[in-house]
């Protein structure tokens, strides 16, 4: 028993009736202008791992949709689609954003990058490495969305108390339950940036 | 001609030496003077840096020239008829090649049951396709829940001649059959009620546990593409072979026309053993487009219809001699595996201590719901929080350590000196623990443990095979699937040790059906399969030659034929609000002679965190009035996030067993069985009051402390 959006608006319209003139019109009568996209595919920019790529998208598609099915960049992964696992995690002008919870047309003008743009001129970055180290993985599913919340916040704080690490990863659920490693790593990468 | 050799065997402090007859070809297993040097270290995952850096594909990352993606229709209702269905509008919506439905009339047995499927270029046009389905609906009445599909009158959810058969049953056992109950009975040793009779201590308890679903982060899923009358099928799966045998029985193909590929995939606990409607689903739409298909659940339908484990309702009945000795168990039990099988909980009642005399009484209550997986242990969880807490009201009640009581009735040698170890490990804060309920304040710190057991579980159709590549490198090969507990690297390990080599000169190719037949990775059945396997293969290339295939390899009568683990919890639990926090989990686990110890801890931490995300949080609700699932995704089905993670001290407990040649047992499932018991003994410890239903919600402390003992 699904209903469509017209009748949606209309049961809306109606409860909307009871509501005195004046605030009704202050509310619907003068919508601003903006220009309408689609139905169809419409031409956008993103700037990924700092390359500005070109894609014909419809506007309903998601950042993640954008980064997996037109960029070939499958490292974010699709888990819950709603944002509640943290799995499709990339950073949105350095900080860490679930990518789908974002239209791609609202990333234009603004630096997305995702875990395969950490490495730096083909070495892993000091988290990627730390990862690693302390088998901060297990089935490697949730992997790309923890590195990249714990990378974003050691770009904003580089000196994480372990509350600190807990809080960044919040969002990110693991199942095969790699926690505690997560935390000796991001809290390794960090000893690691300060003393070199 | 068969030598006899010695072995040692044990662990620390208590080593023996054994006689044993080693096969021709065979090594001799490493044991416990053995000196590895890549064997048993801290190894680093071979396929980590493709898993940190994204390029590690998934099922769900796969992209082909042509690929169509495919969304399925499902029922929303847990008991109807899909009438009549019409799939003529999807068929001529834009980008539509292939449509798919069950015949009108189908019965439907459970909320997301498949009714019809679409593959278009797009997932957005096979979405917006599935909205022009029409099918027409005759409900029908359903129960959903255990309490109403037991009820005289409750609507049969199979008729009795159609259920499906049970999964394992005792020898000796009786099945009987009422309405929607199955029920198994088995007993052991001498008359229950007699037994009984002579107990000097009787302690009788009810337990209820939830229905908790696998939610692996990658959903099922499958691309299938048709080569002729050569069909290959990748999937998200823990058993390569066992999919390809269900997907060549469907098709009626002979094996060798089907492959199945798994590079890597995004866990699965158990739900990931079979191949599933939406594997069958993509090879059908596959062949009528003439196209590459891909199906991925979303989470929604995960949780529907991918598996769980089935909820219980327990009875336990405990009597023992003042001396702690145990003489009689019995136990009833039932608990729905929806329309599956498998909600038996006798496990640990029968195996973990020695018990003269027991009766187990447990029934399937066939639902209106998804069928139940196996789940990381099927059973055990469940088994251990009701012996586990009985177990603890004894050593109460006849004012004995609850370490030494388990002591005095385990059947594991060596989980009794694990409990010796973690004694050891707590220290004062064991040996020193408050009464129960004796704590002040609003805080209350509580310490509890329990213990736990898995089987040894080998797949004999293993074989491994090792070729010298001509750049002196050594491929291993074998077909099974990595499930992310690090077999790549195991395989690695094991060949470089016995070939001499660094772990750089390995290359090792899994998961793919037409590499040597591997296990499926369940039972914790995986490592000790192949262990032996690629050693024994190694060891054959010494020999000479450019490879070497390995067989099965032998099996020794080992030191103990379980694997086991203790586990203590120390928790705080708020009076006030009744939320209950996990500060610590001391864990100690055998494995045999550990292959990585990196990995095994991670597999323990795993364990751990799953076991306490289970005793405090999740839960699958069903609406009983529309039989549909009230919180099919994951920010209202509860799982443990890292604000919510214990400390874990993991340690393995070293164990020459001389099983096989490397000493190996798995290890990914006892570690999750301890942890709901071992924490809601520590509840105990700290209010006074015990907990006998899981989830352990704050609302269930309150009403525990109101109603008081």
């Amino acid at each position: 028993m699904a209903i469509t959006r017209r009748e949606w608006f209309q049961s809306v319209a109606f409860v909307g009736g009871l509501v005195p003139a004046t605030s009704l019109f202050k509310t619907f009568a003068a919508p601003p202008k903006v220009p309408l996209l689609g139905p169809g595919k419409i031409k956008i920019q993103l700037t990924v791992n700092g390359q500005v790529r070109a894609l014909e998208i419809e506007p309903r598609t998601t950042l993640l949709e954008a980064l997996r099915d037109h960029l070939a960049l499958t490292g974010a992964k699709p888990v819950c689609d709603r944002g509640a696992c943290g799995a499709c995690t990339v950073h949105l002008d350095g900080d860490a954003v679930c990518s789908c919870m974002l239209l791609a047309l609202d990333a234009r003008g603004r630096s997305i990058t995702t875990v395969e743009g950490l490495e730096h001129k083909g070495k892993l970055a000091p988290i990627q490495e730390a990862f690693i180290e302390h088998d901060a993985l297990q089935c490697g599913f949730c992997t790309p969305g923890m590195i990249m919340s714990c990378q974003a916040l050691l770009g904003h704080n580089p000196q994480p108390t372990l509350d600190d690490v807990k809080a960044a990863v919040a969002g990110n659920l693991c199942r095969c339950g790699t926690y505690p490693k997560v935390f000796a790593a991001t809290m390794a990468a960090a000893r690691k940036e300060r003393h070199g | 001609m068969a030598d006899k050799i010695k072995t040692t065997v044990g662990w620390a402090g208590h080593t023996e030496t054994r006689e044993i007859e080693l096969p021709d070809g065979e090594p001799p297993p490493w044991d416990a003077n053995s000196q590895l040097k890549i064997v048993s270290g801290r190894v680093a995952r071979v396929d980590a840096p493709l898993k940190v850096t994204g390029r590690a594909k998934y099922t769900w990352d796969l992209r082909f020239p042509g690929l169509l993606f495919a969304r399925v229709l499902r029922s929303p209702y847990p008991a109807a008829k899909a009438a009549k269905i019409d799939l003529a509008k999807a068929k001529a919506a834009p980008g539509v090649r292939a449509v798919w439905s069950e015949p009108a009339g189908k019965k439907i047995l459970y909320q997301g049951q498949e009714v019809a499927a679409v593959a278009a270029q797009s997932l957005q046009e096979a979405e917006d396709a599935l909205a022009l389905v029409e099918i027409e609906w005759e409900k029908a009445p359903h129960a959903t829940d255990t309490e109403s599909a037991r009820k005289k009158g409750a609507p049969m959810v199979f008729p009795a001649e159609s259920q499906p058969p049970p999964r394992r049953v005792p020898s000796g056992a009786e099945i009987t059959h009422d309405g929607n109950l199955r029920t198994i009975v088995a007993t052991v040793g001498p008359d229950v009620e007699r037994a009984f009779r002579e107990a000097e201590v009787i302690i009788e308890g009810g337990y209820r546990t939830q229905v908790q679903t696998h939610s692996p982060l990658e959903t099922h899923g499958a691309v299938a593409r048709w080569e002729g009358e050569a069909l290959t099928v990748w999937t998200s799966t823990q058993a390569t072979f066992g999919v390809r045998d269900q997907v060549a029985e469907a098709f009626k193909l002979p094996h060798e026309k089907v492959r199945v590929l798994c590079d890597y995939m995004g866990g699965g606990f158990g739900s990931k053993l079979s191949g599933g409607a939406y594997g069958l689903i993509a090879a059908r739409l596959a062949k009528d487009a003439k196209a590459p298909v891909q199906v991925m659940l979303t989470r929604h339908e995960e949780h529907l219809v991918a598996g769980n484990r089935p909820d219980s309702t327990q009875w336990l009945k405990l009597g023992a001699k003042k001396d702690g000795t145990l003489v009689a168990l019995h136990l009833k039990s039932y608990g729905t595996a929806g329309v599956g099988v498998g909600a038996g909980v006798a496990g640990p009642m029968r195996s973990l201590y020695r018990i003269p005399s027991i009766k187990t009484e447990e029934s399937d209550v066939f639902t209106n719901a998804g069928a139940a997986a196996p789940f990381r242990a099927p059973g055990h969880p469940q088994g251990c929080f009701s012996l586990e807490q009985a177990m603890d009201e004894l050593a109460e009640r006849i004012g004995m350590d609850p370490i030494a009581l388990r002591k005095k009735n385990l059947k594991n040698a060596v989980q009794a000196a694990e409990l010796d170890r973690l004694a050891h490990k707590l220290g004062d804060k064991w040996s020193k623990r408050g009464k129960a309920g004796a704590g002040k304040g609003a805080v209350r710190r509580g310490i509890g443990l329990a213990c736990g057991l898995w089987y040894k579980n080998v797949n004999p159709q293993t074989a491994v095979e090792i070729v010298k590549l001509a750049d002196g490198r050594y491929e291993v090969r074998n077909g099974a699937q990595d499930i992310g507990t690090g077999t790549r690297t195991l395989l690695a390990q094991i060949a470089a040790e016995e070939l001499g080599v660094p772990m750089e000169k390995i290359v090792v190719r899994i998961g793919d059906t037409s590499l040597p037949h591997g296990p499926a990775s369940g039972g914790s059945s995986t490592a000790p399969s192949l262990a032996p396997a690629v050693r024994a293969a190694a060891f054959k290339l010494k020999q000479g030659g450019k490879s070497a295939n390995a067989p099965r390899a032998k099996e020794y009568d080992a030191l103990e034929d379980q694997i086991g683990g203790v586990q203590a919890a120390e928790v705080e639990v708020d009076t006030e609000t009744g939320q209950v926090r996990v500060v610590r989990v001391t864990a100690i686990h055998d494995c045999g002679r550990p292959i990585n110890r990196l990995t095994s801890e991670s597999q323990i931490n795993g364990g751990i965190i799953q076991g306490v995300s289970y005793a405090l949080f999740e839960n699958r609700v069903l609406d009983r009035n529309t039989g549909q699932m009230c919180n099919p995704n994951f920010e209202s089905y509860k799982i443990l996030t890292a604000n919510d993670c214990p400390e874990i001290d993991a340690e393995i407990f070293d164990v020459a067993n001389a099983g096989n040649n490397t000493s190996t047992a798995g290890i990914g499932e006892p570690t999750t069985v301890p942890t709901a018991a071992a924490i809601a003994n520590a509840i105990y410890n700290a209010i006074g009051v015990r907990a006998r239903e899981l989830p352990i919600g704050p609302e269930k402390i309150l009403a525990a402390l109101r109603g008081g003992k």
